[in-house]
């Protein structure tokens, strides 16, 4: 296990800002603990210091997970997100669904007219169980 | 009255004998199994509960053991015995009980590298004669060792090939190379021997070369340095001895607990230049870019020249709607460079 080197955090970064934009700094800058992002066997775990801290007493060979899994990087360096990381993404996420428009249309369109398309959440049935009818 | 009890004593001493003699033989119903070797002897002869309980538990065994111990003793008296040092004493057969291992058998031990390799290339093992025909000496020798066939150390005579240095002595040389081979041979046994048994081996470090480059000099410049008590801490170094690159591990990570404020700041203001609306200039692609453009410019200009005069002008056109493109394409190219991660300002 080790931190995550300046271009490890980069791409990282670059990924997860795809999805919830600036609120990363919500999730490095937490008010309720410090927690922070460690490397283990080309996988991203996210994990509070104290889960760090009696994770050290595992050896790498025996130690499978830690905290969440974010997701992993691949053999060309590229992060490849994991649906693990979806309960800390949901809540800062950005819209969900298809566009229904280009970029540059976007930005030059009027407030009324539909930008996201709800069609591609695919899990909200799951994840909403309780509260549609 | 005296003949009485003479009489008496007489009586009881035959019966005491008749008893002693009786207690030498003992009567079972089945024999009994003897390893006279290990000293083993079983009994297969049924135990009558009945008995067990009657006598009582502790004279029935102890009578049973006497009588089995009484019937071994018996067996060794059989054997051959021989007077040492005054003690008679009896040659133990062999043992005929077979006794399980006491640990677990060896494993098999890995193969060398030669036996991998021939493996891997099916090289068989040819079976050799034990001797081989010496010409020089007419007559059947064997094929290594001592007095072997063809042996070239042992030559009187040898002609000083042509490319060789004429003060060299051949004979050294051929006994030096003998030496080399040998103690090649017996540094890969070793190899082998320490990769069967897992032995970690330390390892060769530097090796002494004829032609040294000027990285290798340096290396064994470092490597003698630290190689004191010390670790090379109180040694001098020449006027202009530059301190070594890069001793030590190639690769070198941040501690895994570290300084946890330190790293938030980091990632912050990595976070911070990310969002950042003015894009960095990367040289070299703003280079290429712009050198792809002229090369596309100076192409539309080559085949706006070789149409003839009606397609002149809609290639005009299109050359200068295509160069405007370029142009904004270029800009915002060479712009957004370094320009990733937009805050999902869609």
């Amino acid at each position: 296990m080790r931190p995550l080197t300046e271009e490890e955090t980069k791409t990282m970064f670059e990924k997860l800002s795809k999805y919830i934009g600036e609120n990363i700094k919500l999730l490095v800058d937490r008010p309720d603990g410090t927690y922070c992002f460690r490397l283990h066997q080309d996988r991203v775990f996210y994990m509070s210091e104290k889960i760090l801290k009696l994770a050290t007493n595992f050896s790498r060979d025996k130690l499978i997970s830690v905290g969440t899994c974010f997701g992993k990087f691949t053999k060309t360096k590229k992060f490849r997100l994991h649906i693990t990381a979806l309960d800390f993404l949901a809540p800062y996420a950005k819209g969900f669904g298809v566009a229904a428009k280009s970029t540059q249309e976007c930005r030059r369109v009027d407030p009324m007219s539909i930008v996201v398309f709800h069609q591609a959440d695919v899990g909200e049935f799951i994840r909403s169980e309780e509260t549609l009818t | 009255m005296a003949a009485c009890s003479v009489e008496e004593l007489l009586a009881k001493a035959e019966q005491e004998e008749a008893e002693k003699l009786k207690s030498i033989s003992v009567e079972k119903e089945l024999d009994l199994e003897f390893d006279v070797g290990n000293l083993l002897a079983c009994d297969k002869n049924r135990i009558e509960s009945r008995d067990f309980r009657e006598r009582g538990k502790e004279d029935f065994l102890r009578s049973l053991a006497r009588d089995n111990t009484q019937l071994l003793i018996n067996e060794i008296w059989k054997l051959p015995t021989e007077r040492n040092e005054e003690v008679l004493v009896a040659k133990l057969p062999e043992q005929t009980t077979r006794l399980p291992r006491e640990k677990p058998p060896p494993k098999p031990r890995p193969p060398t590298r030669w036996e991998q390799f021939a493996k891997l290339k099916g090289i068989q093992k040819k079976k050799k004669t034990n001797l081989v025909w010496d010409e020089t000496a007419k007559e059947w020798r064997r094929r290594w060792g001592y007095k072997r066939a063809n042996d070239d150390t042992k030559e009187w005579l040898i002609e000083v090939p042509g490319s060789s240095d004429p003060n060299e002595d051949q004979f050294a040389k051929r006994n030096k190379a003998k030496k080399e081979r040998v103690a090649k041979n017996e540094f890969n046994r070793l190899k082998n021997i320490a990769r069967a048994m897992k032995i970690k081996t330390p390892g060769v470090g530097l090796l002494p070369k004829a032609q040294q480059s000027k990285d290798e000099l340096l290396k064994a410049v470092s490597v003698a340095k630290t190689s004191t008590a010390s670790v090379g801490r109180f040694q001098d170094s020449l006027p202009k001895e530059k301190p070594p690159k890069n001793s030590g591990k190639k690769r070198k990570f941040d501690p895994l607990i570290g300084d946890f404020s330190s790293e938030k700041q980091k990632q912050l203001e990595l976070l911070q230049v990310m969002g950042n609306k003015t894009p960095k200039l990367d040289l070299t692609k703003a280079v290429n870019t712009q050198m792809r453009e002229e090369d596309r410019e100076e192409a539309a200009a080559r085949r706006r020249k070789g149409r003839k005069m009606p397609g002149k002008g809609g290639k005009g056109k299109g050359g200068k709607a295509g160069g405007g493109k370029g142009g904004k394409g270029k800009g915002g190219k060479a712009g957004g460079g370094k320009r990733r991660g937009k805050p999902g300002k869609q």
